[in-house]
């Protein structure tokens, strides 16, 4: 089992200070698996995946990526870095660089790409997430989806095996939500190993192959799409279910 | 319904010359009465200034059509009821306040200093000149020639510093200082805000201890103790010593400006950087710092004017900047009592370095906006 998964975490523990964000949270992600993570906030979902790639700390267990352990060595957790691409929920563009130089500052200053060869590569990944008009202007000057898919493209410029997205569709209007998740959809289908942490059960419920439910720092439960929507086990996913698909 | 889908023109009264005079000048009866009373100051003011700078002021001659050479032979001197202004004091001192007492026959070098200098900053005034690149070039490797003409060395005959003096040492001190100061408080704001404890704890005390003693005491103290910590034999020549103490008084300083800029930049941008797997120098000197900067160039250029009108403290070491050479000449009998003009003259000079600086800071300002909105707006 743990052979062929690409992230693997165990017994992993953390604490804000005093608080115990996460407790013993134990997650296995084959590759090319897709995995939806919800659940209500603090409950420690962010942190959970912002382990994965070392933008927190964890304290106690092992989080293996791709074969490399996370630990405090500096070269594991670039190795790291180097795999895993991530989207934030407030897009977190470069406004001092165009849409372009985003995409390319990276390859070129991480990977050492020529910058024509970079240039070529930007437009591309800005042809996948579907706005290569807009390479020449600046964050400021785009509207929320649109920078969202460009932080998208922005990762992808990495060629990362693994994506991790933290609640990227809550910082948008409503009539945004779905080119940004379309673009997500057109990802996932391609075959990207994806950690989701969302409240769009819709995209979920297409997209996921399992469901991860956290609460109060536990995973508290796990099941494919179709059990975790129609018959969850515990009354604590159930009372989250009802709350937000009842709106 | 055709009437409603017209283009309204906004009232004329509220447009124009006339319109921004009435909602500036006259929007009410107090803004009306302010205005006149400051018309009618302008009016006494300025005619007189005027006079007493340019129509009645002595240049090089007296009115009686002799040559200035002295005090004595100002008109004002000769008779107090005519006469302006006695510019002939700054006429005959003239080299003194950009050259200080260089050598005559060395100071063509001086000026070609001057004109390297303005040279240097060209590419930085003007993003668009042409072949911008190898004017970058020059601006980087200028310090060092300047060096070996101003100070000699390379064939130059060596010029002691201390025959330096005026608008030289200003420019010197100014420009070394503020050039300096830079990278050096870049190095110190990241330092303080280190993870590391003791690069932090190490920044924070030299910043501290820098910005709690006044320029003044650091002069003394480049003069007097430098030259203690220094192994046996090696002299320091006196105006690197107050160099050296200029540029750690701005560098702290600097570094305060600095890190203001940089807790100003959100937290995602430092996860951005990082989860592209960028290391701490590409971040920051490719994410963060251009952002940092950015935001706080108003502080800089403040900082900056600032060390540049604090130079003529040099003046308690005994360094005569061009504030040093007014003094000196003040002292001269032959020119005693001129020190309206003499005052004058360099607080001329200095307000026009500084306002330089004050307008390409505006300049700047609007250029680095333009297309780019910072933030979250």
């Amino acid at each position: 089992m743990s052979e062929e998964s690409i992230i693997s975490l165990k017994n992993v523990n953390k604490w804000f200070g005093d608080f115990h964000v996460l407790q013993d949270v134990n997650l296995e992600v084959k590759k090319k698996e897709r995995i939806v993570v919800c659940g209500p906030s603090g409950s420690g979902k962010s942190t959970m995946i912002r382990c994965i790639n070392r933008l927190e700390e964890h304290q106690e267990g092992s989080i293996v990526v791709d074969g490399i352990e996370l630990t405090g060595n500096l070269k594991n957790i670039d190795n790291v870095r180097k795999e895993v691409g991530m989207v934030f929920q407030q897009f977190n563009l470069f406004p001092h660089l165009s849409v372009k130089e985003n995409i390319t500052l990276a390859p070129i200053w991480v990977k050492k790409m020529p910058k024509a060869e970079a240039e070529e590569l930007a437009m591309r990944q800005l042809e996948i997430v579907k706005i290569p008009e807009q390479a020449n202007k600046y964050p400021g000057q785009l509207s929320g989806g649109q920078q969202q898919r460009v932080a998208i493209a922005r990762s992808l410029a990495m060629n990362p095996n693994i994506m991790l997205f933290d609640e990227p569709t809550s910082a948008l209007d409503p009539e945004m939500i779905k080119e940004v998740l379309d673009v997500m959809v057109d990802l996932a289908n391609g075959g990207m190993t994806m950690i989701v942490v969302t409240h769009e059960m819709g995209f979920a419920k297409t997209v996921a192959d399992r469901m991860v439910f956290m609460d109060e720092g536990k995973i508290v439960e796990e099941a494919s799409p179709d059990k975790f929507f129609n018959n969850p086990e515990s009354d604590r996913t159930k009372l989250f279910l009802s709350q937000i698909l009842h709106q | 319904m055709n009437e409603m889908n017209e283009v309204r023109k906004p009232p004329v009264a509220t447009t124009g010359i006339i319109g921004w005079l009435r909602i500036n000048l006259f929007f009410n009866w107090t803004n009306s009465l302010i205005t006149l009373f400051v018309i009618y100051c302008l009016y006494q003011f300025i005619p007189w200034i005027l006079d007493w700078t340019i129509f009645s002021a002595d240049f090089k001659y007296n009115y009686l059509g002799e040559q200035i050479t002295n005090q004595e032979m100002c008109s004002r001197n000769l008779d107090p009821e005519n006469g302006g202004a006695c510019w002939a004091v700054i006429y005959v001192r003239f080299y003194q306040f950009i050259y200080g007492f260089y050598p005559k026959v060395e100071v063509w070098r001086v000026n070609i200093a001057y004109f390297m200098l303005a040279l240097a900053l060209l590419p930085l005034l003007y993003s668009k000149l042409p072949y911008r690149k190898y004017f970058l070039y020059f601006t980087y490797i200028f310090p060092v020639i300047a060096y070996f003409l101003l100070n000699g060395g390379l064939g130059f005959t060596e010029v002691s510093t201390n025959k330096w003096g005026g608008l030289l040492v200003t420019l010197v001190l100014g420009c070394t200082g503020i050039a300096l100061a830079f990278p050096i408080g870049i190095m110190l704001a990241l330092g303080r805000r280190s993870k590391l404890p003791v690069i932090s704890m190490m920044c924070t005390l030299f910043i501290e201890f820098i910005r709690g003693v006044p320029l003044i005491t650091l002069l003394f103290f480049g003069m007097v103790m430098l030259p203690l910590f220094l192994p046996e034999g090696i002299d320091m020549d006196g105006l690197v010593r107050v160099l050296v103490a200029v540029t750690l008084f701005q560098s702290a300083y600097m570094a305060e400006v600095i890190r203001g800029g940089l807790q100003a930049i959100p937290p995602g941008q430092y996860e951005a950087a990082k989860s592209l797997g960028m290391s701490y120098w590409r971040m920051n000197l490719l994410i963060i710092l251009p952002q940092a900067i950015r935001i706080s160039i108003p502080p800089i250029v403040n900082t900056s004017i600032g060390l540049f009108k604090d130079t003529t403290l040099v003046i308690i070491v005994g360094i005569l900047d061009l504030l040093g050479i007014g003094r000196g000449t003040l002292a001269d009998t032959n020119w005693l009592g001129l020190s309206y003009e003499i005052y004058f003259f360099v607080s001329l000079v200095f307000f026009i370095f500084t306002f330089g600086m004050s307008r390409y800071s505006l300049y700047l300002e609007k250029k680095l906006k333009t297309g780019i909105n910072m933030g979250a707006d």
